[in-house]
């Protein structure tokens, strides 16, 4: 991606841009990844622990826990964005508290929140997605570009 | 007990993954769970991320690449039973869930909190 | 008066009769809070949204310093203003309450010195007799237009900045008891081709330093005439490469002078990143503290480079870089 853009700077561009780079502080990018290890390991531990919970007193077996395990997390996430706590714990964790389902549900709360000011229907309706709509055009569209692959393999008798 | 640790070390690592791409390659956090959304998604139609689930659980479940393997579960599963045209009815199936509950809550608390700001 | 290329000099030297810096609870735990005239508690102000708290703010900052420069808001002939929010709402609506004949601008975090710029400009050269010059900032305002939503866990990097919660204004005139603004340079916009806007530092540098070596060649001087010369927002990172940009290109300026608002407002302690931006940072840092250190006589002269950022989200999600521009002004007493 920077080296796409890098062609299309002039040498004095170029020259600048190595000269601030130089002087810029680095993203730790070895201390972040523990912490998002840390905090997404956490994350995926708590849902494990949950889905335990409702498949011994629910009935749930291990393919239908899902559904509740993911519904009990986004409703963690959801009250901790609302709390204004979730956005401090995500410094933090980075990536290990954006990947989860919980950075999707807090995608979703943040931007409700915030938008709040504009109305129900117009603020919060139309701009719930501001972020969490890409995961969910892209998430759509390469299942379905996936599916019609998979079922043409199949229907051509193949893998 | 062995299966809480896969979780905690197969989600770390994923996460891990989603942190190389927003510091590394520089992607923002929506372009990074695209990215992730969709690799969960081919690897679904491979048949992978059901085995990565048998193994480490809530590791591979929690994150949100996930979420692309339920939506093209959902399609081939009603694909199976209605053909084609179940690519597209079965798509949202078994992520309603998910959906559902992030779009309820978050309105909800939009209705009840203010943010800190 | 043009001087040089770009420069203006203001012969009659109209004075600042009157400032103003208001703050929020961040600014209240920062660096500068005595020098603010008013410092609130939390970033609402009473209000339903963050645009409008900061209409709010700027609303106190020009009404402070009209009352501490004597006058009533019917005395006031001018008003200019900026903002960083779309279509610089809290200007026009503080406007709307003065109901001083308005003049909205607009330099991103530059705004205020291009502000103090031409109300000198429009005083001095007789086409009024005082003019009110204001900005403001928010901190949640601006991460929710520019960024994410405020509760949204983006993780920032280093070189990330603060947006200051406040607003800053000033009041010039032809008479009276003040620190006097002698002259003015005008920045061109400058593009070295950086796209981060979570690096504003880095990208404005290069503006800031083009329009100090303009002043000071439209003006014959150097860096011994001012006692003081602060950059408006560059934060530790953008301060670091603007005096290593300066002194590669020769110009040097000791590092007990060059100073930035972004790095004097916050304390060490404050997780600021970077330091502080916003178009508040170097109002309520010039019109309170500095101006406030030039009316104790700790400086006599100082020279003020506000530099701003002239992206959109638009413009970044379409791939665009961020172009920059600085103006400098010149205050002595």
């Amino acid at each position: 991606m920077s080296s796409i853009k890098r062609k299309n700077l002039t040498p004095v561009q170029q020259q600048y841009q190595d000269f601030a780079r130089a002087r810029e502080p680095q993203r730790p990018i070895i201390r972040n990844c523990i912490r998002a290890f840390i905090t997404g390991g956490t994350i995926c531990t708590l849902g494990q622990g949950i889905q335990l919970f409702f498949m011994t007193y629910f009935n749930f077996d291990e393919k239908t826990a899902g559904d509740p395990t993911v519904a009990v997390l986004i409703l963690i996430s959801v009250t901790l964005t609302s709390l204004g706590l979730y956005d401090h714990i995500a410094q933090w964790g980075g990536a290990g508290s954006a990947v989860p389902v919980t950075g999707f549900a807090n995608t979703i709360a943040s931007a409700s929140l915030d938008h709040k000011s504009e109305g129900l229907v117009l603020g919060v309706g139309g701009n719930m997605f501001k972020i969490a709509g890409p995961v969910i055009v892209f998430g759509v569209f390469s299942a379905f570009i996936v599916a019609i692959i998979s079922v043409i393999i199949t229907s051509l008798g193949g893998v | 007990m062995e299966k809480f640790v896969w979780a905690f070390i197969i989600g770390g690592m994923i996460c891990v993954i989603g942190q190389l791409l927003m510091d590394g390659l520089k992607l923002t956090p929506a372009h990074t769970m695209v990215t992730l959304v969709v690799s969960g998604a081919i690897l679904g139609g491979f048949g992978l991320y059901d085995d990565l689930i048998k193994f480490a659980g809530a590791g591979a479940s929690v994150p949100i690449s996930s979420f692309g393997n339920q939506l093209v579960k959902g399609a081939l599963q009603e694909a199976q039973k209605t053909g084609l045209v179940g690519v597209l009815t079965g798509i949202f199936k078994i992520t309603s869930a998910g959906i559902s509950a992030a779009i309820i809550f978050g309105f909800l608390s939009a209705l009840i909190f203010k943010p800190k700001g | 008066m043009l001087q040089g290329h770009q420069s203006w000099i203001f012969k009659s030297k109209p004075v600042i009769i009157g400032s103003a810096a208001i703050g929020g609870p961040f600014e209240a735990q920062g660096n500068l809070a005595k020098d603010f005239d008013l410092l609130h508690g939390d970033i609402w102000l009473g209000q339903d949204s963050y645009e409008q708290a900061e209409k709010k703010f700027l609303e106190q900052a020009c009404e402070t310093a009209i009352k501490k420069a004597g006058l009533k808001k019917e005395d006031v002939q001018f008003f200019l203003s900026g903002d960083l929010i779309n279509q610089i709402i809290p200007s026009s609506f503080t406007a709307r309450t003065l109901a001083v004949p308005f003049l909205g601008i607009y330099g991103a975090c530059s705004s205020s010195i291009e502000g103090l710029s031409l109300a000198s400009m429009i005083v001095d050269s007789g086409f009024a007799q005082n003019a009110l010059v204001g900005t403001s900032s928010h901190n949640a305002a601006s991460e929710k237009q520019y960024r994410y939503p405020t509760e949204y866990g983006a993780q920032k990097p280093p070189t990330a900045q603060w947006t200051v919660t406040g607003a800053g204004a000033a009041v010039v005139a032809q008479q009276g008891q003040g620190p006097r603004v002698v002259s003015a340079t005008i920045g061109r916009v400058i593009d070295m081709g950086l796209s981060d806007p979570f690096n504003m530092g880095a990208a404005m540098a290069p503006a800031a330093v083009d329009t100090i070596e303009a002043h000071f060649r439209d003006l014959n001087i150097d860096p011994s005439h001012y006692d003081l010369i602060a950059t408006g927002d560059l934060g530790k990172v953008g301060h670091r490469i603007a005096g290593d940009l300066l002194t590669k290109h020769g110009l040097n300026i000791p590092v007990e002078k060059l100073t930035d608002c972004g790095i004097l407002m916050y304390k060490e302690d404050q997780p600021v990143f970077a330091g502080g931006s916003g178009c508040a940072c170097v109002a309520t840092t010039t019109f309170g503290h500095l101006l406030n250190r030039m009316r104790r006589r700790e400086l006599k002269r100082m020279l003020i480079i506000a530099t701003g950022a002239l992206l959109s989200p638009m413009s970044y999600q379409q791939k665009e870089t961020i172009p920059c521009v600085a103006h400098a002004v010149a205050i002595e007493v």
